[in-house]
């Protein structure tokens, strides 16, 4: 709550999202996941409990998934962060797990996916050739209502071949 | 010929938008509209003495505040009641905002407006209600008890009591060679999609129209709604849904509270509002399910067939009734399942608690229904000493008897008549599937590893694709693209998809030259909703209709430009061409530009249909029965239900310390008749299994006796993740096909869910030797039913009387 009935002090900082360096003016309370969303309009890191469990808001910072609903926008400054918008390549092709989502079936309703690619991604560059416990225990901390997750499971496995086959994630594919 | 794209795995034309993180879902929209949120009760049931603004007018950033005195009009008066039924004697619905009393923790009380969520969450904290606290009604005992009423209209907190019976149950009952009784009961779940409900409204004041976004199942019902409410023309009222993350059937009641209050408040400010439900307030406002009381009695033959079968029904309906008594008329008409019944007998009472309304989630009471008649079925079979399926098998409606009349009214009003379905062969398939006559073999085997196993079945039949009806708009553009619509909404079903490659074929067109658009009641403005397994079989014929009239129409156009007779013309990847002489030829591009005749040339393509290029001087441009355009719309609106059928087996191994419950294998052997697409009807059952497995094993809904609900979070709300799903959902599919319909079309998006429980309590039974009565059921409630079962509190099942297996079933004496 905010202490006294004046306009909330605001705070100038840059963020570094998908590699673009963006100024946004945030409360000190702002939500990060609120900032991507509506500060800096990229739509695509969705919000699903505000409370850290079902992983839907997970960016990349500096290499490492994080739940962007739980760190507050001014405590990002001087990272890196990859959204799901950054993920492909530059002219919107398909990173692998991308592209392994779309030929599994691993998605149905698309709330959750950003999460998952997220965290897949940042998986996989750790681990690139992952056993399927491995890939199972990769997406255990997110939740998925639509797709009972055997496709999303098999979509790890899946990206980890293409990302065999063609070069690292996030590397354009045709 | 080109490949029929009916029955194959096509991807997804969805994927690419919400891959690329572009999908739009509701709080994806109106970035600069004022944010919404309210002041929920915090009692199960009190009365409002007053509501204390306090310093709340001085926050900046503060645009309004509205309690039930400010509502104008209908605005204020209750909530419609969706659906009346006769059987429905006190059909009480809530107030946008509280009115004097709330009746369940989550209420909506005060509505704040700012121009920030953040800011609007401030001022709630700021306001102070008071209440008198009143007796709280919570669980069914206690409702049915009636000693303290939820509402004073409803006495015996009864909003509703039906009876519905074929023959005369009971006499059949005392007539049967043998007779059961089973008392049951299962409890609350939700649906919990993963994004809440929202709304976000934009009035346009010099038009005096209203366009509403809503995270809906049914913009067409919201719109309806919201026009009414609000004593707005229809015509100046559009709701669209946009994405929407996962439905499940919890956004389909409307108008919610929210959606009205979100459009009132558009108008009265002249500014966009938008509210987005957070993860509490959607557990504690939005609806949930499940929870019913039953009562059992069977009368039987030797071989276990059904002489007589009587069933009471007490149904938790929650608060209010918004959404009538569907979910119990499912429960009571659907729980037949696959079997003939000698004389039958249901009787219900929806019953008012203080808790959240109760409407339909996925299944829509066909869960319990399943569970009731397969605990049922178990219980016979035990009682006999006789195989599970061979007691099934004596009670199931051969093939030759489809369709097969129930003689019961359905949830549409209209006769209860299975059209298709062989469950022999269904059942022939899941016994091979999961290996059911080797099992025995795999139990010793476990057995002597130390370790216990149980196999359970379920079979049901599911009414899908209820009316009344559902569009289709097909329109060949001059670009040859095609651009399809129906009104129903979509979830993440995969609609675009299917509804794309039906039109693909029927029209003769390449699947990414067709784009689908659903829930935009700006291009399809009748549409009764998504909800009970519906889009496939209603949409789907509606659009094949339509795409038969384009092509028609296209065949007769291009054979009056060609000089040739229609019957000898085909169209094959999106050209119109003569049948064995495909180089003479025209592009439905080219006939889309001819079916409108132009005076004005604004581009090359409309040159060619211009006044003095086409100019037959013997006929007027367009014919007195002919419209401009290459489109068409049509409706299907069938006579009745479809009813797709399954049945599912799954393997558990029960922990004898923990009573860990591990699934090992969940098979699917399922009949939705003629498939559109594997690939989505699979992942739909995939999706439904996952939450026939929460509900189960995991997920309760945890209210104490105020109305508190204490695990109104996913931190304690305990939905599956991956690790708590078997490693494969193995499926084997029959394929039926409905006579009702052209397509040959059943619905397959509620299958997976709705034998849940009753497989899971026959396999836990089937592993641990004593009967399951009330599901779900923890590690820590299977522990307390092995303490009481070893006490001898709980009788031992007939078939694990044999000393061994009764030792291996007590947990002091089980194998270490």
């Amino acid at each position: 709550m905010t202490d006294a009935n004046e306009p909330e002090q605001v705070f100038d900082i840059t963020l570094s999202v998908n590699g673009v360096v963006r100024p946004v003016t945030v409360p000190a309370r702002r939500l990060l996941s609120d900032c991507l969303r509506h500060d800096l309009r990229l739509t695509g890191t969705h919000v699903g409990c505000e409370h850290g469990v079902c992983g839907a808001c997970t960016v990349i910072i500096d290499g490492e998934p994080m739940r962007s609903c739980l760190m507050f926008a001014v405590s990002a400054t001087d990272m890196e962060i990859t959204t799901v918008e950054g993920l492909a390549g530059s002219d919107d092709s398909y990173n692998p797990v991308q592209q392994a989502f779309a030929e599994c079936h691993a998605l149905q309703c698309g709330f959750c996916t950003p999460g998952f690619l997220t965290t897949i991604s940042a998986f996989l560059d750790r681990n690139p050739a992952p056993t399927r416990d491995e890939a199972l225990g990769a997406v255990s901390g997110n939740l998925c209502r639509c797709t009972g997750y055997q496709n999303i499971v098999a979509a790890v496995i899946r990206a980890a071949e293409i990302h065999a086959e063609s070069g690292p994630a996030g590397e354009v594919l045709p | 010929m080109t490949t029929r794209l009916f029955g194959s795995r096509v991807l997804r034309a969805e994927d690419r938008r919400l891959l690329l993180g572009g999908g739009q879902y509701l709080d994806d929209l109106g970035h600069d509209a004022y944010a919404a949120a309210f002041v929920r009760s915090p009692h199960g049931h009190a009365q409002v003495l007053s509501i204390d603004i306090g310093d709340a007018f001085d926050v900046d950033g503060l645009i309004a505040i509205y309690t039930h005195e400010d509502l104008p009009g209908a605005v204020g008066e209750r909530l419609p009641l969706l659906i009346p039924h006769p059987s429905i004697v006190a059909g009480l619905t809530g107030y946008a905002l509280a009115k004097e009393v709330v009746h369940h923790v989550g209420e909506p009380v005060v509505m704040v407006v700012a121009r920030d969520r953040y800011l609007a969450e401030d001022i709630c904290d700021r306001i102070t209600v008071q209440y008198e606290p009143l007796q709280t009604v919570v669980g069914i005992e206690t409702a049915r008890d009636g000693k303290y009423l939820v509402h004073p209209e409803a006495p015996g907190n009864i909003a509703a009591h039906l009876i519905q019976s074929v023959g005369d149950a009971d006499a059949a009952i005392d007539n049967s060679p043998h007779t059961l009784e089973l008392d049951l009961a299962i409890e609350r779940s939700a649906s919990t999609p993963l994004e809440g409900r929202g709304a976000y409204a934009r009035w346009n004041s010099s038009e005096g129209s209203l366009r509403l976004y809503s995270s809906t199942q049914n913009s067409a019902g919201v719109r309806a709604a919201v026009a009414s409410k609000l004593g707005l023309p229809l015509n100046k009222v559009h709701c669209i849904a946009p994405d929407v993350g996962g439905g499940f059937g919890v956004k389909l009641v409307h108008p919610s509270p929210e959606e009205l209050l979100v459009s009132w408040t558009a108008i009265t400010l002249d500014h966009e509002v938008k509210w987005t439900e957070d993860r509490r307030e959607h557990f504690v406002s939005s609806a949930h399910e499940r929870a019913q009381v039953q009562k059992v009695r069977v009368g039987f033959d030797d071989d276990g067939r059904l002489l007589g079968l009587a069933v009471q029904i007490w149904h938790d309906n929650g608060s209010y009734l918004p959404y009538g008594v569907i979910v119990p008329i499912i429960t009571s008409t659907q729980l037949l399942g696959p079997y003939k019944l000698g004389a039958y007998s249901v009787e219900f009472w929806s019953l008012y608690t203080n808790t959240v309304i109760v409407t339909p989630y996925r299944g829509a009471g066909r869960p319990q229904g399943v569970y009731l008649m397969e605990r049922t079925m178990d219980a016979i079979a035990d009682h006999l000493g006789k195989d599970r399926v061979d007691v099934r098998q004596a009670n199931f409606i051969r093939p030759e008897e489809m369709p097969y009349d129930r003689h019961m009214i359905f949830q549409d009003g209209r006769p209860l008549i299975y059209d298709s379905g062989d469950f022999p062969a269904s059942m022939a398939k899941l016994k091979a599937l999961v290996g059911w006559e080797d099992f025995e073999d795999y139990r010793e085997q476990a057995r002597s590893a130390g370790r216990r196993v149980g196999i359970g079945i379920g079979c049901y039949v599911e009414g899908t694709g209820v009316g009344p009806y559902e569009g289709g708009h097909v329109q060949v553009e001059s670009s040859g693209k095609v651009i399809v619509s129906t009104g129903l909404t979509s979830q993440g079903q995969g609609h675009q998809t299917v509804l794309a490659q039906i039109v693909a074929d029927e029209l003769g067109v390449p699947f990414d030259d067709v784009t689908v658009t659903t829930g935009d009641s700006r291009r399809m403005g009748y549409s009764v909703g998504t909800f009970g397994s519906r889009t496939a079989v209603m949409s789907g014929n509606a659009v094949a209709f339509a795409a038969q009239n384009v092509r028609k129409k296209a065949l007769r156009i291009a054979g009056d430009a060609l000089e040739i007779d229609p019957g000898d013309l085909e169209i094959e990847d999106g050209v119109v061409r003569v049948k064995g002489s495909p180089e003479v030829s025209m592009s439905l591009a080219t006939v889309s530009v001819l079916s409108n005749p132009l005076r004005y040339a604004f581009d090359d393509a409309s040159k060619a249909a211009t006044q003095f290029v086409v100019a037959d001087l013997s006929k007027p441009p367009v014919a007195d029965d002919d419209e401009p355009g290459l489109e068409s719309r049509d409706f299907y609106s069938p006579k009745q239900s479809t009813f797709a059928n399954g049945m599912h087996a799954v393997v558990v191994e029960t922990d004898p310390e923990t009573a860990e419950i591990k699934i090992l294998r969940y098979c699917v052997v399922h009949d939705c008749g003629s498939i559109i697409n594997p690939m989505i009807v699979e992942g739909q059952i995939h999706g439904g299994v996952a939450q026939g497995v929460g509900g189960a094993l995991y997920e309760r809904m945890a209210y104490d006796e105020f109305g508190q609900l204490l695990n109104a979070s996913f931190m304690d709300f305990l939905m599956p993740y991956a690790t708590e799903m078997p490693p494969e959902i193995e499926i084997d599919h029959l394929e039926t096909p409905s006579p009702l319909n052209p397509l040959g079309i059943k619905g397959a998006g509620e299958a997976g869910v709705i034998p849940g429980s009753a497989v899971f309590a026959s396999a836990i039974e089937d592993a641990e030797g004593f009967r399951i009565s009330s599901m779900p059921i923890s590690p820590s409630d299977l522990f307390h039913l092995r303490q009481r079962f070893a006490a001898g509190e709980i009788p031992p099942l007939r078939r694990r009387t044999a000393p061994d297996v009764v030792q291996f079933a007590t947990p002091k004496d089980s194998p270490s």
